[in-house]
């Protein structure tokens, strides 16, 4: 089950952690991937682990332009054009909202919710003539809880899951899906940062006991974008030990 | 009937898989051929590969009938 042999991918975010287990999960389920990031070496060194299907296109997903550009790179590259679009790619600019500037603002949802946006535009041609097509975004827990100091987060996360359900509405009836998977506490340089009491506090949180694990949050894109879940449309899978259950 | 028109109506009748009689110049897509908003932009697509044309956003939604789409393809196509 959930093989996806033949299909093209294209994951956004690649060079970070999430996106990284992301793209090995859907390459190891037979998948092509086309790796798209800000990181160019992480990029190609990924790639490299991967050997064949896999891809590296740079892109800035706060422009237009290069957006457009990655949307037919990508395509190019995936020579029946793009299936899977992961939407991953994510920026912060925390900051508590009474202080936050303009641009912190704009940057977060340039990057979080309009690349998304412009990426399933440019996709969804192909997929439509295909009859067959699979977008996923990552959002966040706090895109449904709300964080202090993360308004402009929270904002872009929870605007990806208005967003997908409107699209999934939209290109129901021609094969394609539109989900979200929203992490809660994932393992990450960040949360590695930490020290034990931080730690401890963090883990009181969540029911599992444990942090989430990229992989974890890669299972579920997975299922996402098989055909198996082609009934599973404008959903919400929320990966988060059971630290908010809704 | 022109190349154009037949071609148009060929695209029309497969993909909205309607009766060929239907399809006559003044028949409306949504109206009268029973094509929804997402139908009128896959039409387009459709239009635009088969003739080689860019039909821009606010030329597409002036495409209501069958008539339309030959009269804009045949003056863009010019």
């Amino acid at each position: 089950m959930f093989r996806l042999d033949g299909k093209s991918a294209l994951v956004t975010g690649a060079s970070g952690g999430i996106g990284n287990a992301i793209a090995k999960a859907l390459h190891a389920q037979g998948a092509e991937v086309v790796l798209s990031g800000t990181r160019e070496e992480a990029l190609q060194a990924l790639a490299g682990e991967l050997g064949a299907r896999a891809h590296v296109v740079t892109a800035n997903l706060g422009d237009a332009e290069s957006i457009a550009t990655l949307a037919k790179t990508a395509e190019d590259i995936a020579d029946g054009g793009i299936d899977i679009l992961i939407n991953n790619a994510g920026v912060t600019r925390d900051g508590l909202m009474m202080r936050m500037k303009d641009e912190d603002w704009e940057a977060v949802m340039n990057v979080n919710l309009m690349s998304g946006f412009r990426l399933s535009r440019a996709l969804m041609r192909g997929m439509m003539k295909r009859r067959w097509g699979r977008v996923i975004g990552i959002s966040s827990i706090v895109g449904a809880t709300g964080n202090p100091g993360q308004a402009n987060y929270a904002a872009s996360k929870a605007g990806m899951v208005g967003f997908t359900k409107s699209l999934a509405q939209e290109v129901a009836n021609r094969g394609i899906t539109a989900n979200v998977v929203a992490p809660g506490f994932i393992k990450t340089a960040m949360t590695d940062a930490l020290d034990e009491a931080q730690h401890e506090k963090l883990l009181a949180a969540v029911p599992a006991g444990r942090l989430g694990t990229p992989e974890d949050i890669a299972a579920s894109v997975v299922y996402l974008a098989s055909e198996e879940a082609a009934y599973v449309t404008g959903a919400t899978i929320h990966v988060n030990g059971g630290m908010a259950m809704l | 009937m022109s190349d154009v028109a037949a071609s148009v109506k060929k695209i029309v009748v497969e993909h909205l898989g309607v009766d060929e009689a239907k399809v006559v110049d003044s028949a409306s897509f949504i109206d009268d051929l029973g094509a929804d908003s997402l139908d009128t932009v896959e039409l387009v697509m459709a239009f635009e590969e088969e003739f080689g044309v860019e039909i821009p956003d606010d030329a597409a939604e002036k495409i209501l009938t069958v008539k339309d789409a030959i009269s804009f393809i045949e003056e863009s196509s010019k």
